[in-house]
């Protein structure tokens, strides 16, 4: 189908931006991956769109602090090819190849993944097991967010309808495996998930199990099995199906890790 | 709240200017108001790669685009790289191993494959296949397109560039 009508504007400047933000009924498109195909299928009805790609200084990648600091509007590929996010940032570099497909990923946005948070998505995932923080803009300064505070139910995170999400901080991991089963490549995971390992405990979260990524932290794997989240069953598989799926990626990862 | 704006971009090497409706998909766009209908429209929600089209080099999903988007951008088409040749030896070996199925996908498949190519890496029939999963539709298989796709890169990264 066709997207309903709506007003376009390209602000240059973040704080032009925010203002358009306080018209009723904006909304941010960035990569417009998962905006455009809402709106065609009439899911989605903006009044106007607040194309924020025009922004200068966010879509930088920089290895800072014993992390990287990735702006909001790299895209999947960019962050696929950066030097600093394969060495700093394996476990990303690895998820980014499993989002969608080439031609999605040259115009899908960091950003835009973890500002819609989508439960089956790979990103929000990979931001809770590396424990980052998110960076938010509004008219009254920036506000930091960390992972675990930003995701909140299906598709809501702490993002206000007039603030932007304008980059992320990731911290490294010592050592991190990312895995998801998926019936080709490129489609949603049927189950997946980001783990990462700093010191004696591990973090496990897990996606296309519920409304929002689940975050998981365990010593020994018993302990973890234990705690596997019952997953939301999908059309096509039962929660039982996912949970056992969960269980055997689960296992897999913590012998990686350990 | 309809909005008509102006936009100026590069089609296939030619610099055009129109009025466009904000709403408007870049791949509507080039097919109803540049008359380019190579450019096929199959699920119009990014799923079957119908589509495809390169933007500033880079492939992208002409249904997940707004015409307004490319604004200041060079698109091609799959006219575009079949009228400049860059698309020559892939066209044949799709014509020689039969690589068409239905031909609803053949012209975002070329431009995905063509994609692939000209990285100029060795590469995999299963790397070929996930580069094409973005444009698989309903006929399956993909047997003979994989053989073609195949068979270019072969040549090609046997041929100097590799």
């Amino acid at each position: 189908m066709k997207a309903p009508p709506f007003a376009y504007a390209k602000p240059r400047s973040l704080a032009e931006a925010l203002e358009l933000l306080q018209h009723p009924g904006a909304k941010v498109l960035a990569g417009g991956q998962s905006l455009i195909p809402s709106l065609n299928m009439r899911l989605s009805s903006p009044e106007l769109l607040v194309d924020i790609t025009g922004l200068k200084g966010l879509a930088n990648i920089e290895a800072r602090d014993g992390g990287v600091r990735i702006g909001a509007l790299c895209t999947h590929t960019s962050v696929e090819r950066s030097p600093e996010v394969r060495e700093h940032l394996p476990l990303l570099a690895e998820a980014v190849a499993h989002i969608a497909h080439p031609a999605i990923r040259n115009r899908g946005t960091l950003g835009g993944s973890l500002a819609l948070a989508d439960p089956n998505a790979e990103l929000p995932a990979c931001a809770l097991a590396l424990d980052a923080v998110l960076i938010v803009a509004g008219r009254k300064g920036e506000r930091r967010v960390p992972a675990s505070a930003f995701f909140k139910a299906l598709f809501e995170t702490d993002l206000k309808p007039d603030e932007i999400l304008v980059g992320a901080e990731f911290p490294k991991a010592a050592k991190s495996v990312f895995l998801e089963l998926a019936r080709r490549q490129g489609d949603y995971a049927i189950v997946g998930l980001a783990a990462t390992s700093r010191g004696a405990e591990k973090r496990v979260a897990f996606f296309g199990v519920a409304a929002t990524p689940i975050l998981l932290k365990a010593k020994s794997l018993e302990e973890a099995l234990k705690a596997l989240p019952t997953p939301n069953a999908d059309l096509y598989n039962t929660s039982a199906t996912k949970r056992h799926l969960a269980g055997v990626l689960l296992e897999r990862a913590w012998n990686k890790l350990s | 709240m309809e909005q008509a704006l102006v936009i100026t971009l590069t089609v296939n090497g030619t610099q055009v200017t129109r009025s466009v409706q904000a709403r408007q998909h870049l791949v509507d766009f080039l097919r109803e108001e540049l008359g380019l209908t190579g450019s096929h429209i199959g699920c119009e929600h990014g799923v079957c790669g119908a589509c495809t089209l390169r933007v500033d080099g880079d492939i992208v999903r002409g249904c997940l685009m707004l015409a307004v988007q490319a604004n200041g951008c060079r698109v091609e088409t799959i006219e575009g790289l079949s009228d400049s040749k860059e698309l020559e030896k892939l066209q044949k070996a799709f014509h020689e191993k039969n690589a068409l199925q239905c031909g609803f996908c053949t012209p975002g498949m070329l431009m995905a494959a063509q994609d692939l190519i000209r990285q100029g890496k060795k590469t995999t029939r299963e790397q070929i296949r996930n580069h094409i999963s973005g444009n698989y539709c309903r006929c399956t298989g993909y047997q003979a397109i994989v053989d073609a796709i195949e068979e270019v890169i072969k040549t090609e990264v046997n041929h100097g560039q590799g």
